[in-house]
Order: structure tokens, then C-alpha cells, then sequence
């Protein structure tokens, strides 16, 4: 039982940590910190949602960088003509990607494995080439916000505000992703990923079952999006590319695919790690990749996975197999 | 990140000048990845190479200079200079690698006044309306050298022109500036994608339209497939090739007899005879063992341009913006006459060169001097003093 | 646009076809035999690249070039095959994904540490450099090089497998492996025969490109995705759906590069037009899969399975 403990431990350290970085950066005089880690709770988000899709549903979506795009475009664009109602970008923001989550998921679940992999790419690789031919909006350059979404007093393109909205979104939604896990949904859509045919033959549709779960992650992405569009005060086309998508997955199979504190460890990890190896050399990816290729190769638990074997460590024994992505 | 930290000169002027001893800081951002690695590399082999001139010294304090590859990417870019102003609180950046990554940084640069000094871009927005008092461009405004070739192409009353370039800010400043100056007919204006690396659908049209000559700008990477691919096609020599930091110095040894013939407008080359250039592409060719080329000259140049600068401010940052202006106008280009026009564009001549056989290699040799002190269109928008 | 130059236009897409093909034949196999997600295939199409262009700079012989190409992509291939790819067959899709993905970073990288960031010349070999009058055109010899070395080994392929004693055990390999097995068939070396042989296409293919593209760091990645979506359309497994769908994907490509911004030109300002125009064009090549994904979702010309 002390790997339960140990597990539900994760979640409440992680964000006291979070909570406690704007003082710590303050305190030190180096407001960089806060922006730098704004940006690993934005990651964290999207991670997140990728999580239900991709951990909980068993879907490898290497196509989600498109609704992080849609998201961010969801401020830059209604920006650009003026307006900066933080509603508005919200607004726009979760109907576009719930809508196009739908049109790509509709089409996207008729096919499966390979296929499915590459489907979804190809509309974020579409998404991209949209965006890329919108001449007046900024193209391949990309699209300074010019105004940064404000909710009444709230701006969130001030560092501080944005974190702290961060922080908040990422809570909630891995409070939810916590929920959903014992909720009828979240064991349906599990169920689902373990054996569609079980799930169909007890009159549950694993189809329709995904395709829920496919929006609501594309939902949520986007809400990333947003945030970082304000991040950055800049939206481009290249947040859409196909390597944003892969650095996802990676997040999430690092922390630990379908568990609750692996997008967010994931997230953490991937974007320190990076910070970290660039401080060393300019030729960090030499390190990086094969550090990638070891994980894939050596079990997809991930980091929550080790941190559930670390009670055990003294046996020795080669882990019991369970089931996928931890129960 | 590279970190180039002088650590013993930094401590020993630190025990020196006991009161006033703060070390310098200076981001130098270039694109050091991509197809464009060699344009970011020249600007970062050129800048240090006069920092070791001036014996690791900047405005006569040790500086440390913390090199950055912002990948040619806006929001890597953004990232850069975000870290560099906020956490390692620079006194300046240089470089700020292409247009569109210049444009993307410019509210977090405007909004915190650090003085940018751009080496390789001048796009119109900043040399017109959205001017910075702390943002300069050491290299060229973006329509200039196109502009020089337009004037030089009328000059030589070639009739039927085909105009090409990448669809981006700067390739359609490029091509707007030559217009500018090129009153003939323009056949076709043809915008391709962004390191597209094949081109030949375009080379075909082009063909097809059988105009007197080609003006086109392919800067890097882009450039090297562009001129081998027409060269393939048979044009080469055949359609004379008119063009801006398409053939210089860092793509002209991977053209070597391809570009043979072609003409191009530049501020500077490495074949331009004044006693400051003549030192400086001896002292690079031995250091590097390769010419130098604009790009290396615009980031040469930019270090002693922020070296007299900070003198000039005496280690106050307000005064560094006008300290770096005025130094525009004093100090010794190697590029021959120069100074900061009132939106901070530089002000300075435009030469032709001509892409000719020498023995059995290539080299480049000035045929004239279509625009002299030439200050850009933009300036009358900006609203500085 | 005259007739002659979308007769050149054609050609030129039939090219790029080509060359998608030597991408694709040797991924669709591995794709549909062994299942696996090979992401690192644009690797392999670097390192023939880079091989090419060093073995060609120092000898000056296009022959060895290309030899060395191939022969250095099946080293790497078999190396990575041997090492990592063997231990992910049985695994998820995901694995693939991420180990793949984590190679493509590592030789990008590796490459620009050895060699530098700045791009390679290769320079058109002397026999090749000349043009052809066609149409009225000058159009390349060394495309059309191309184009014959494509086809060369579209048919070297079909011969190989539907002709082979190999291509028989490949064909079975791919219905049941368990049972080619019990044959005595040793089909881990079928299967590292077959990741290599895949590899050394690529790798011809990344030195027949070196002449006329950049050699540098990440040249892989923008073929890779395009030859991704061609044996998607083509039917994952089918050679003969990969050259098809290479083709079509090539010509609508080109056409659609050079057609488009015509067409738009006629309700947009040039700029806007001819930023639009290549960019729908791309979308058109997915916007082809994905549609080919919803309606038949095995490919247009699946490998016929027993």
C-alpha cells in the first residue's frame, strides 16, 4: 500500500511546487521563472488532454498540435480586428476545436492503428498549410497578438495573471482526469481501449465513446493554446507542426500514459530537461534523442510508473506485467 | 546555449576598476540550425572575431556574450530574447536572425528598451511607422540592395524582367524595392514557398515566359538549389541572373562555376578595396579560413558599432540607444561610408558585383556603385527625432 | 500555360514521383510486413545524402557515390534494426512512434555535430549535366536520370517479389509469420534482410536528391511526411500501391503547385495568391489521403491479402 501513498502524494506536491514558484521567482529577482514555467503548466494542459485521449482512449493522435494552434489563433485572430474580450477568445476558442475535434474524430475513428496515426496527422499537417496561406494574417511569420485576452479586470497577457489562470485550468483538469477515472465515462472509455469488442457486446458504443473523448480533449488542448497565444503574445503556424505533436506524446508517455500525474510530470521533465541539456551544449538533441529511444524501448510506465516501483526496488524482480498505462 | 564567459579578464577588471566594475552582457541571436546556419554563422564568426580584436572588450568593460540559435523560429526567437532580457538581463542583443523572427520579438524588445541592433534584416515596418528608438539595423533596410539592383538593372536598360522570391516579409520588401527603381516591363512576380527545395515547376515557367533577365532573392539555403537548379536547366549564362543575397559569400562556394555570370547588389562584399576591409577579410580568412561574407561584415561591424556606443553611454543603459546612433556616424565600417538614418536604418552605399571565372574558380569583383548614401523610403513614416 | 509547359509540368511531377517512390517502396514493406512505424526512414534518406556527397567530393566518381549510399543506408539500417527495431516489433504502435521519433532527432543532430550546420554540394555528374530539347523546353538530362532509375527499380521490385524464391517468403512473411517460421524459414534474418533492403532505398534515393536539394541536417523530415501520406494512399504493404500512389501524389503536387496560384491569381492579389496556391496545393495531398482513409481505408491498391 505504500505505493498508493506514494502515487497520490505526486499530485498534491507537484502543485504546491507550482503554487509556490512566482514567490520563489520574486523573491529571487529572476521574473524569467515564472514565464518559463507558465509555459510547462501550458504544455502540462495540453499534455493532459492528450492524456484522455491518447492514455485513457487508447488513441494515438499524432495530430493534437493542430488544436493547440486553433487555440492560440482563437486570440490572435478576433485580436487582430480589434477585439480583446478574453470571453470572446473562449468563446471561439472551445468551439472551434470541439468542432473541428468532431470533424476530425468523426472521420479519423473510421480507421484505426496506422492509419488512425496518420490521419490525424495529416489534418494537423492541413491545419498548418491553412494557416500558412493566410497571407494578411501573418502567414509563415505568424501573428503578434495585439490585444491579449482580458476577462474584466484580468489581464492575461501579464505574466502573473496567466500563470496563476494556468495553474487554476491545470488543476481543475486533473482534478477531472482524476474523477474520471472511476466515473462510468472514464471506465468505459478504458474498457474501450482494452477490448472495443467487450465494451460494443454490453451495448456501450466504444466508437461513439471515443469520438466524446476526442472532443473533450480537443477542447481542452485548445484552451492551451489560448493560454500560450497570450504566453507569447504571438500566434504561428508552426506550433502546428507534426514534431509539437510527437514532443506531446513523448510528454505523456514519459510521465506516464493514462495516469493522472504522468502529463503533468511529463510536461516537467520533458521542458526541464530540455532547458537543462541546452545549458550544457548547443548539440542537446544528440542526448535527448537516444534518452527518448531508451524510454520507448524500456517500458512505457513512465516516471509515475518508477516512482510505483520504488518501494519494491530492494526484490529485484522484473516487474509484474499490468495492465496498460497502470490501473 | 554557448556560454563565451572571459572569466579571468571579467575578475580581473572586476578587481581593477573596483567601482564601476560590472561585466558586460551581450545575447547574440542567430539562426546557427537550418538552412540557414551559414548566414547565422558568418554574423556570429564576424562578431566575435572583432570582440577578440578588441581583446574581449566591449565599450572597454569585459563582456560576456551568450550565443543563441533561435532556429530561424518566431516563438523560439521570442523565447531567446525573453530569457535574455528578463533572466540574463543583457545590456544588448545583437543579431536577431531573419525578418519575420526580428518582428515577432519587437513588442517584448520595444516594451523593455534593451537596444537590439538587428545584423541582418531591416524590415519596412521598423524603418517606417514602427520604429524603435532602441532598435537598430547594422546590416541594410530590406529593400536597399534590391533597390540598388533595380536602379542598376534600368541603368543597363534591360527590357523584360521576371521577378522571384520566397513568400515572406522580406521577400516582398525584395521585390518591392526593386521595382522601385526598374521601370521596365515586369513579366511575372512569382512568390514560391518558404526553403522550398525544388523549383523546377518555377524554372519552367520561367522558361516559358522567356524574359531578357531574372531578378530573384533566395537567401541561404534556398539560393544554393535555386541557382544549381537553373544551372541545370541549361539557363545558366544563357538568362542573365540578377540577384540579392542569393550569390554571396557564404553560398558561392557550394555554387563555385554555376553562378558564373550572375550579378548581384550588396553593401558589401568581401571584394571591396578600402584599407578597414582589406584588414578585416585577412584577419578572417586566417581565423576562419574561409571569405568572409555580408552577413560576416554586418556582425564585424555591429561589434565595433556597440563597442563605441558604449563608451559613449559610459555604463548608463538609458543613454546606450543614442550612444549606439551617434557612434553610427564615427565609427570605420568596412563597408565604406556609413551612418544610423533617423529611423535608425543604416544609410550607406549599394555596390553591384559581377559572379566572374578566375583561373579555375569563381570570385566576385565590384562593377559599380548604383546607390551611394542611400537612405531607404521608409524613413519620412517614422515619427523619431 | 501552354500545352507544351504542362507537358514539362507533368514531367517534372512524374520526377518527384519517382523519387517519393524509392522513399516509399522500401517503408510500405517494412510498414505492412512487420508493422512497424518507421519514422526514421528520412534519416536513412540523410545518410545516403551525406554519403553520396562526401564519397562524391572525395573520388569524383557519381557511381561510387551512389554505391556508397546504399551501402552505408544498409549499415545504418541494419545496425538500427539489429539493435532497436527488432525489440519493438511486438509492440504497440506508440513505441514505434517515440523510439523512431527520438532517432530522428539523434541524427539530425549527430549529422550537424560531424558536419555542420552549412548544406553539402553535390554537384550534377558531367555525363548528366546537359539538357534535353523537349517540347520546346530544356528540360534536365539528370531528371530524367531520375525518372529512369525510378523505374528501374519499380521493376527490379515487382520482379524481386512476385518472381523470387525471396519475394515468396516476403509475401508470406507478411500473411503469417508464425507459420513461414515453422518452415524453418529464419525470419528474423527475413525481416533484417527486409529493414535493410528498405534502408538501401532510401538511401538511393537521398543520393540521387543530393545534386539537386540541400544536403543538410533535417533534409528528411518534409519527404518523409509526403512519402508517409503515399503509401497511406497507396495501401500500406503494396509496392505496387506505393509507385501509383507516389505517382499521383507527385503529379498532383506539381500541378497543383504551378496550377493554383493561376487560379487564384485571378480573385487575389499576386502575393496573397501565390502563398495561398502552394499551400491549398499541399493541403490537396492530404486532403487526397484523408479522403482515400474515409472511403477505403486499406488504400487504393492494398497488397492482397490471402
Amino acid at each position: 500500500m505504500t505505493s498508493l501513498l506514494h502515487r497520490s502524494a505526486i499530485v498534491p506536491l507537484l502543485f504546491a511546487g507550482f503554487a509556490a514558484v512566482p514567490f520563489v521567482a520574486t523573491a529571487i529577482e529572476q521574473p524569467f521563472w515564472i514565464s518559463f514555467f507558465a509555459r510547462i503548466l501550458i504544455y502540462a494542459i495540453a499534455a493532459s488532454a492528450l492524456n484522455l485521449a491518447l492514455g485513457y482512449g487508447g488513441l494515438v493522435s499524432f495530430g493534437h498540435a493542430l488544436f493547440m494552434g486553433l487555440g492560440s489563433y482563437a486570440v490572435a485572430l478576433p485580436a487582430f480586428h480589434g477585439i480583446a474580450s478574453g470571453w470572446v477568445h473562449l468563446a471561439l476558442c472551445i468551439i472551434a476545436s470541439s468542432l473541428i475535434a468532431l470533424g476530425v474524430g468523426a472521420i479519423s475513428l473510421r480507421t484505426s492503428g496506422m492509419a488512425f496515426i496518420m490521419i490525424t496527422l495529416a489534418f494537423a499537417q492541413m491545419g498548418y498549410f491553412l494557416l500558412v496561406s493566410l497571407k494578411q494574417y501573418g502567414g509563415d511569420d505568424g501573428l503578434p497578438v495585439a490585444a491579449t485576452s482580458q476577462f474584466g479586470s484580468v489581464d492575461l497577457g501579464s505574466t502573473r495573471p496567466l500563470y496563476a489562470t494556468a495553474l487554476v485550468v491545470l488543476a481543475l483538469v486533473t482534478w477531472w482526469m482524476a474523477k474520471l477515472r472511476a466515473a462510468p465515462f472514464g471506465m468505459a472509455l478504458r474498457g474501450a481501449r482494452q477490448n472495443a469488442r467487450r465494451i460494443n457486446a454490453i451495448g456501450l458504443e466504444a466508437r461513439r465513446l471515443r469520438l466524446v473523448a476526442f472532443v473533450i480533449s480537443g477542447a481542452i488542448c485548445g484552451m492551451s493554446g489560448l493560454l500560450l497565444a497570450n504566453l507569447n503574445a504571438f500566434a504561428s503556424p508552426s506550433s502546428l507542426a507534426w514534431t509539437v505533436s510527437g514532443e506531446l506524446i513523448v510528454m505523456v508517455v514519459l510521465g506516464g500514459i493514462g495516469t493522472v500525474a504522468g502529463p503533468v510530470i511529463g510536461a516537467l521533465v520533458f521542458l526541464g530537461l530540455e532547458e537543462v541539456l541546452k545549458g550544457l551544449t548547443e548539440h542537446w538533441m544528440v542526448i535527448f534523442g537516444p534518452l527518448i529511444v531508451v524510454m520507448a524501448l524500456v517500458g512505457r510506465r513512465g516516471i509515475v510508473g518508477l516512482i510505483d516501483l520504488w518501494p519494491r526496488a530492494p526484490r529485484a524482480a522484473a516487474p509484474a506485467v499490468l495492465s496498460e498505462g497502470g490501473a | 546555449m554557448n556560454r563565451t564567459t572571459l572569466r579571468a579578464s571579467a575578475l580581473a577588471a572586476t578587481l581593477a576598476t573596483s567601482a564601476f566594475a560590472q561585466a558586460t552582457t551581450i545575447g547574440l541571436m542567430a539562426p546557427l540550425s537550418g538552412p540557414q546556419a551559414l548566414v547565422g554563422q558568418d554574423q556570429v564568426d564576424g562578431f566575435m572575431l572583432a570582440v577578440e580584436q578588441l581583446g574581449g572588450k566591449l565599450g572597454g568593460q569585459a563582456t560576456s556574450i551568450l550565443k543563441e540559435d533561435d532556429q530561424l523560429k518566431p516563438e523560439v526567437g521570442q523565447q531567446i530574447v525573453r530569457k535574455l532580457i528578463d533572466k540574463d538581463k543583457v545590456d544588448a542583443i545583437v543579431g536577431l536572425s531573419f525578418s519575420n523572427v526580428l518582428m515577432g520579438s519587437l513588442p517584448r524588445l520595444a516594451e523593455s528598451g534593451v537596444v537590439a541592433i538587428a545584423t541582418n534584416a531591416g524590415p519596412s515596418p521598423i524603418a517606417g511607422a514602427q520604429c524603435k528608438a532602441n532598435v537598430f539595423s547594422m546590416a541594410w533596410q530590406n529593400d536597399g540592395a534590391a533597390e540598388a539592383m533595380g536602379k542598376f538593372a534600368q541603368d543597363r536598360g534591360i527590357k523584360r524582367l521576371y521577378l522571384m522570391a520566397p513568400n515572406y516579409q522580406a521577400g516582398k520588401d525584395m521585390l518591392a524595392g526593386f521595382k522601385r527603381f526598374y521601370k521596365g516591363e515586369v513579366v511575372d512576380e512569382v512568390y514560391t514557398q518558404v526553403n522550398q527545395p525544388d523549383y523546377s515547376a518555377e524554372i519552367a515557367q520561367l522558361q516559358s515566359a522567356k524574359p531578357d533577365a531574372v531578378f530573384v532573392f533566395y537567401p541561404g539555403g534556398m539560393g544554393i538549389n535555386f541557382v544549381k537548379q537553373m544551372s541545370q536547366a541549361g539557363l545558366g549564362g544563357k538568362l542573365p541572373l540578377y540577384s540579392v543575397f542569393t550569390v554571396d559569400g557564404t553560398t558561392l562556394p557550394s555554387l563555385g562555376e554555376t553562378a558564373a555570370g550572375a550579378i548581384s547588389a550588396a553593401m558589401y562584399d568581401a571584394s571591396l578595396d578600402t584599407p578597414e576591409n582589406r584588414k578585416f577579410v585577412t584577419a578572417f580568412e586566417a581565423k576562419y579560413k574561409r571569405t568572409p561574407s555580408l552577413y560576416a561584415a554586418a556582425g564585424f561591424d555591429a561589434a565595433n558599432v556597440l563597442d563605441l556606443g558604449l563608451r559613449k553611454a559610459g555604463g548608463d543603459p538609458k543613454k546606450l540607444a543614442a550612444g549606439v546612433k551617434a557612434a553610427g556616424g564615427e565609427f570605420k565600417s568596412v563597408r565604406g561610408p556609413f551612418q544610423f538614418g533617423t529611423n535608425n536604418m543604416p544609410v550607406q552605399n549599394y555596390y553591384a558585383f559581377e559572379t566572374v571565372r578566375v583561373g579555375g574558380k569563381v570570385a566576385t569583383k565590384q562593377i559599380g556603385t548604383p546607390l551611394a548614401a542611400h537612405a531607404d523610403s521608409y524613413a519620412a513614416l517614422c515619427k523619431l527625432p | 500555360m501552354s500545352i507544351s509547359l504542362l507537358l514539362i509540368q507533368l514531367l517534372n511531377g512524374l520526377q518527384y514521383g519517382v523519387l517519393l517512390f524509392l522513399l516509399a517502396a522500401g517503408l510500405t514493406l517494412v510498414f505492412g510486413i512487420m508493422s512497424f512505424v518507421n519514422l526514421a526512414h528520412g534519416s536513412l534518406y540523410m545518410v545516403g545524402a551525406y554519403a553520396a556527397a562526401l564519397t562524391y567530393g572525395a573520388t569524383g566518381s557519381f557511381v561510387l557515390a551512389v554505391l556508397a549510399a546504399m551501402g552505408a543506408a544498409l549499415l545504418v539500417g541494419v545496425v538500427l534494426e539489429l539493435t532497436i527495431v527488432s525489440r519493438l516489433y511486438r509492440r504497440d504502435h506508440l513505441d514505434h512512434v517515440l523510439a523512431t521519433f527520438g532517432l530522428v532527432m539523434f541524427f539530425n543532430e549527430l549529422v550537424r555535430l560531424v558536419w555542420g550546420p552549412q548544406p553539402l554540394f553535390v554537384q550534377v555528374p558531367e555525363v548528366l549535366a546537359g539538357t534535353v530539347q523537349l517540347f520546346g523546353f530544356n528540360y534536365p538530362s539528370y531528371r530524367f536520370a531520375i525518372i529512369a532509375v525510378g523505374l528501374l527499380v519499380a521493376v527490379g521490385s515487382y520482379g524481386l517479389i512476385h518472381k523470387t524464391r525471396v519475394g515468396m517468403l516476403i509475401r508470406a512473411g507478411a500473411q503469417n509469420p508464425q507459420l513461414v517460421g515453422a518452415l524453418g524459414v529464419n525470419i528474423r534474418l527475413l525481416n533484417a534482410m527486409l529493414f535493410g533492403v528498405g534502408a538501401m532505398l532510401a538511401g538511393l534515393a537521398g543520393a540521387m536528391a543530393g545534386p539537386l536539394l540541400s544536403v543538410q541536417s533535417g533534409m528528411g523530415e518534409p519527404v518523409l511526411i509526403t512519402t508517409l501520406v503515399v503509401i497511406v494512399i497507396g495501401g500500406i504493404g503494396s509496392v505496387n500501391g506505393a509507385l501509383y500512389a507516389a505517382l499521383i501524389v507527385g503529379v498532383v503536387d506539381t500541378l497543383g503547385r504551378v496550377l493554383l496560384p493561376l487560379v487564384l491569381r485571378q480573385v487575389a492579389e499576386r502575393s496573397v495568391a501565390d502563398a495561398a496556391g502552394p499551400a491549398l496545393a499541399s493541403m490537396l495531398v492530404y486532403l487526397l489521403m484523408a479522403v482515400v482513409l474515409a472511403l477505403r481505408p486499406q488504400g487504393l491498391f492494398p497488397a492482397r491479402r490471402g
